[in-house]
């Protein structure tokens, strides 16, 4: 079996799984944000059972439109925040306690290797890259599990991506998955497991590693999952004390298909308007004029991707007329980034820096763009009207695209500024 | 059971964006979520679907967030069923659960035209162009999902467990 199978296995207390079984399986954690609490919120009310199946593991982020951008919103999270308090959640984030769920709740340990994740976002397969089963639903399978602790799921088949070969210089993992989502499009791994493997993930940093899960969904996939390894447990080190079990895959496991990625003389990628599949070398895009840059969200909101722009940025200014929008992806790496010096190589170079949340990304808070605006962004998204306007422009890339990007005033990639 | 409606045709990949923008997401109240649905595609849609109609895509369908909204503004608009070539993961599983049938046929959702007399029938698969009096055959639900739509949707199927009955 995969990894994803073993854990799902496990969690139905099966000795075995076949891709295109139906199990019912346990869940670890189920979290919902302030989009799509108030909808779970209200169904979990019409299922009609008192409690919640565990207060330690169902927890609400408010991480969207915080702080409350309008009064909807904070009705919303005011509905979130009572209900915390009438079933004694130990984990209900806002203020400033609060981050993107899915840099926040893994920096808190609260996701460990071999667990059943369930999040009602899409992104919630970002957790994969701690050799977690981790999947996106909607807010009446999230009101589901948090009434019952359980889940039913179809096993999915397993995609294996291998990479090898040595990164070249400002090639992250954010290049990988782009890369990856042009070769195999936007429904290449729809209703499967992407298990991403090869040497090149093993030298990958973990944050890098959360990047390239983050955007599994993107391709249609189930989850996105990486092996358990060394990298791995110094960065579970850091946070959590916590027992976890690790699954591996058999070498003999069922594999749905295998392909094989070169990654020697992969340039910077960057996903062009409007697809994530879009994808061509950051040199073929052309001097294409931008209006605003966004590095930040749950694909590249980590510590270390302010910490690469920042190198760019440092002695640089974002180009006359061009707006550097800056979001850390937690009030942890917010301070970090505060205390390394980082927010002030980055507010000279002028950028305006937000409180940490999902910010322009999804076009429902701050910083969205105008009709005709062009933007290079960090994200994970570029349909139509995504960051805005409907005929606004998203360009998916890197930190360090972003960066030079700023810096240059058109699509760049980091290599023109030097 | 059958859906009578109008075809309303669509390309591949309609993202949960296109179907409804995140601007209407600080709202939950459907009625309200409809009047955002396709607002940045067709915005005549809101003004002229007509309850029963049926959305026919191309593949992926309602690919991207989870946003439960989705499916909502789609049902609340009165949209009797959605035909597409395939549809997105997590849409699937979100239609399903608030009681918005999804039949997958390439070949129906070839072959139906904008504007177009559609019938589907949920039990058969059966969906015949009143048209043209094409007629296709969608890939059955799945038992599973059968018996979720039977309960009435996930919330009332887990009623039924906990509770003993509907109500």
């Amino acid at each position: 079996m995969t990894i994803t199978e073993k854990i799902l296995a496990d969690h139905a207390g099966v000795s075995a799984v076949r891709p295109g079984d139906l199990v019912q399986v346990r869940v670890d954690a189920a979290f919902t944000h302030d989009v799509t609490a108030p909808l779970a919120l209200e169904t979990f009310h019409r299922i009609g059972v008192p409690r919640v199946y565990d207060r330690e593991k169902v927890i609400l982020v408010a991480d969207h439109f915080v702080p409350n951008k309008d009064i909807q919103t904070a009705q919303q999270v005011k509905k979130m925040r009572e209900f915390a308090r009438e079933q004694g959640l130990r984990h209900f984030y806002e203020g400033g306690e609060t981050g993107i769920c899915h840099v926040l709740l893994p920096e808190k340990g609260l996701i460990l290797p071999g667990q059943v994740i369930i999040g009602a976002d899409s992104h919630t397969c970002t957790h994969g890259a701690l050799g977690a089963f981790s999947t996106g639903v909607g807010s009446t399978d999230l009101a589901a599990v948090m009434a019952t602790g359980e889940i039913w799921l179809k096993v999915p088949g397993t995609i294996r991506f291998e990479y090898t070969g040595t990164l070249p210089e400002w090639v992250q993992g954010k290049d990988l998955i782009l890369h990856t989502l042009g070769r195999i499009g936007v429904e290449g791994a729809l209703y499967r497991a992407m298990e991403f493997t090869g040497p090149v993930i093993a030298a990958l940093p973990m944050h890098q590693r959360f990047t390239m899960a983050n955007m599994a969904i993107e391709g249609g996939a189930k989850n996105g999952i990486m092996e358990v390894d060394d990298v791995t447990r110094a960065w579970l080190d850091e946070r959590t004390s916590g027992p976890y079990r690790v699954f591996r895959s058999d070498p003999d496991a069922d594999y749905e298909s295998v392909v094989t990625i070169q990654v020697d003389g992969l340039s910077p990628q960057v996903a062009c308007p409007s697809s994530p599949a879009n994808v061509m070398p950051v040199s073929d895009v052309g001097p294409v004029p931008i209006d605003q840059v966004f590095i930040g969200s749950c694909t590249n909101g980590w510590l270390e991707d302010l910490r690469c722009a920042a190198s760019l940025l440092e002695g640089r200014k974002a180009a006359p007329g061009l707006r550097l929008v800056v979001i850390p992806g937690s009030p942890w790496i917010y301070r970090k980034a505060l205390e390394e010096g980082i927010l002030a190589t980055l507010l000279d170079a002028g950028a305006v820096i937000g409180p940490p949340c999902c910010g322009p990304c999804l076009g429902g808070h701050m910083g969205l763009l105008a009709e005709g605006e062009r933007a290079v962004s960090t994200t994970n998204r570029n349909f139509i009207g995504r960051m805005g306007h409907p005929k606004s422009e998203v360009y998916l890339a890197n930190p360090a695209v972003a960066a030079a990007s700023a810096v240059l005033g058109r699509v760049a990639g980091p290599a023109e500024l030097f | 059971m059958t859906i009578e409606g109008n075809v309303w045709k669509f390309g591949d990949d309609v993202d949960t964006d296109l179907i409804l923008p995140a601007r209407f997401l600080n709202l939950s109240d459907p009625a309200e979520l409809a009047k955002g649905c396709f607002l940045n595609l067709r915005p005549d849609f809101i003004g002229r679907v007509q309850r029963g109609d049926v959305i026919v895509g191309g593949s992926n369908f309602g690919c991207g967030s989870s946003r439960e909204h989705a499916p909502l503004a789609i049902r609340e608009a009165g949209v009797g069923a959605i035909v597409a070539k395939s549809f997105a993961r997590i849409f699937y599983r979100n239609a399903f659960n608030i009681g918005l049938p999804l039949l997958e046929s390439e070949a129906a959702a070839e072959g139906l035209k904008e504007g177009d007399r559609v019938s589907v029938d949920l039990a058969t698969g059966v969906i015949e162009n009143k048209t043209s009096g094409k007629i296709w055959r969608a890939n059955p639900i799945p038992p599973f999902m059968r018996e979720l739509i039977q309960a009435g949707g996930l919330v009332e199927s887990i009623r039924m467990k906990t509770h003993g009955a509907r109500g």
